[in-house]
């Protein structure tokens, strides 16, 4: 069966003023499109039928990678993801994390802006229109259930992007561009834990930039897929931290992706974690920290139980990796 | 809604086509030019069989408007071959029996071509990751995997 799109009309603005302009004028119609992988994919299952589809593509001063005098690494919203993955000018832990996104092809045409933004994901959104025609459509499809967990009110659909935990954990910046003019805030600040109100940004807001600070330290990303390709994350794990001569914790930032619908700063942990060196009996004690308020829901490829268990070690394994 | 005129580079050939701005790569190679070689497996990114180069990169036809490719070059399957002779990677897959019922097959050359074309002696991990983004549900992947060698092998000495 084909799953054709349904029509829209596709604008390629040169500027970012024009691409605000498109996105303000429309009353709610016009989304922003970077490779459109994520997007296109929605869009045939009928989730969202935009009557214009704005691309960032050909907004010259929103694709490359660079290292301003200050020694911050900044990155176009649009820079492909395979190029991010191949750059020898980001940290080796953004450039790892984003080899591990879906697969080369898509790497090839997704887009670092797109990855940040993704929308949240869960089973009975991300089913065809049929299905969720037949089956009753859930709160994020605007009907009144969600059936993940029916009995309450809010939506679980999952925040999937392997790269905002590794942005937030390098203590990244996020540039945005609106009709309002530009403002900057911390990475960990543009995520919401709400399956629909995922983001705080208005749909008429470009992220241009995302800003990485110098960072001498040690960082790891811990991903856990189904199978070694192609899969959304089920767990992320980022970490970033300094260690001085002996091993002790100076200072560490602990994200958890995948799990809520936000990347989760693992605050409790990452305070147990200063001030101590990474023995076995700490990193053990750290995971529990960072996972035990966890809670996944079945809402993705594996049951809930199994992210719940696995969180843990995916955060201990992370831990490791810095010691190594 | 209205329809343009694009004018897309297949296999060395422009194509002026007239399509909305909704059509897919895929739709507009198979329904409008004919060429059925890249299939059409799960629309939504997953499978690879989709594949085809765009200046020489693997892209999913199915996520990629025709009127993104704009004047990127566009090569599929059809235009692998040379004045009738199949690509060494066509070949290799024919002579190692790299493929069942062939559906991933188009997909699966044209990831091993593009890998070739950048790395022409790659390890079998880097097969691997290559084509890490093709699903074949019937070879179990090892002929594919030796067939990629094979064509890197003759490749080095023509
Ligand atoms: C089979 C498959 C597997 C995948 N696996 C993974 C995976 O393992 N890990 C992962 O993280 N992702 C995965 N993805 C999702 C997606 O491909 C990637 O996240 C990709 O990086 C998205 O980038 P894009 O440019 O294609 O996004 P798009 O589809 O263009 O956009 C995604 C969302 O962000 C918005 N947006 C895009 N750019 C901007 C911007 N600059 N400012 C504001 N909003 C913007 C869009 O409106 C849209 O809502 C997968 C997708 C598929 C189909
Ligand atoms: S048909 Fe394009 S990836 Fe499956
Ligand atoms: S040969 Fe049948 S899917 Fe690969």
């Amino acid at each position: 069966m084909t799953l054709r799109l349904p029509l829209f009309e596709y604008r390629t603005p040169t500027s970012l003023a024009e691409a605000v302009a498109i996105l303000s004028d429309s009353d709610g119609g016009a989304v922003i499109a970077g490779g459109g992988t994520d997007l296109f994919p929605k869009m045939k299952r009928r989730q969202t039928t935009p009557t214009t589809v704005v691309s960032l593509s050909a907004i010259p001063e929103l694709s490359g990678i660079e290292i301003d005098s200050e020694g911050n690494c900044r990155l176009g919203a649009s820079t492909p993801v395979a190029a991010v993955a191949a750059s020898e000018l980001v940290p080796a832990v953004v450039a790892a994390a984003a080899a591990e996104i879906a697969s080369p092809q898509i790497r090839n045409t997704a887009t670092l802006g797109g990855n940040l933004c993704l929308d949240t994901r869960c089973n009975y959104i991300d089913m065809p229109e049929l299905w969720r025609e037949a089956s009753g459509h859930c709160l994020k499809d605007g009907g009144d259930t969600c059936w993940v967990a029916p009995r309450g009110d809010r939506c679980w659909a999952i925040s999937s992007t392997d790269l905002a935990p590794v942005v937030i954990a390098l203590n990244g910046t996020l540039r945005l561009v609106g009709p309002r003019g530009e403002r900057e805030t911390p990475a960990e600040a543009l995520y919401r834990n709400d399956g629909i109100d995922y983001h705080d940004r208005s749909d008429d807001e470009i992220l241009t930039q995302v800003m990485l600070p110098p960072f001498g330290g040690r960082a790891t990303y811990r991903k856990l897929r189904r199978r070694g390709s192609i899969d959304f994350p089920l767990v992320g794990v980022a970490a970033a931290a300094h260690l001085d001569d002996r091993g002790t914790v100076g200072s560490i930032r602990l994200v958890v992706g995948a799990v809520a619908s936000a990347p989760l700063r693992a605050t409790a942990a990452e305070e147990f974690l200063v001030g101590r060196q990474l023995t076995d009996e700490v990193i053990e004690e750290a995971a529990r920290l960072a996972s035990h308020h966890v809670r996944p829901q079945d809402n993705t490829d594996t049951g809930s139980r199994y992210r719940k268990w696995m969180t843990p070690v995916f955060v201990t394994r992370a831990l490791q990796d810095l010691r190594a | 809604m209205s329809e343009r005129v694009l004018t897309i580079e297949v296999n060395g050939e422009p194509h002026r086509i007239l399509s909305s701005d909704n059509r897919t790569l895929l739709e507009v190679l198979r329904e409008d030019l004919g060429l059925t070689g890249t299939k059409h497996g799960c629309d939504v990114g997953e499978c690879g069989a989709c594949s085809v180069l765009m200046d020489g990169q693997p892209v999913l036809a199915c996520l990629v408007l025709a009127l993104q490719v704009g004047d990127r070059t566009v090569t599929t399957i059809e235009g692998l071959a040379a004045d009738g002779n199949p690509d060494p990677v066509q070949k290799a897959f024919a002579e190692r029996g790299a493929a069942q019922c062939g559906y991933c097959t188009p997909g699966m050359i044209i990831s091993s071509r593009a890998l070739l074309d950048g790395n022409p002696d790659p390890s079998t991990e880097e097969i691997n990751t290559a084509l890490a983004g093709n699903l074949c549900r019937c070879t179990g992947y090892n002929k594919i995997v030796e067939a990629v060698h094979l064509a890197a092998s003759r490749e080095a000495r023509p």
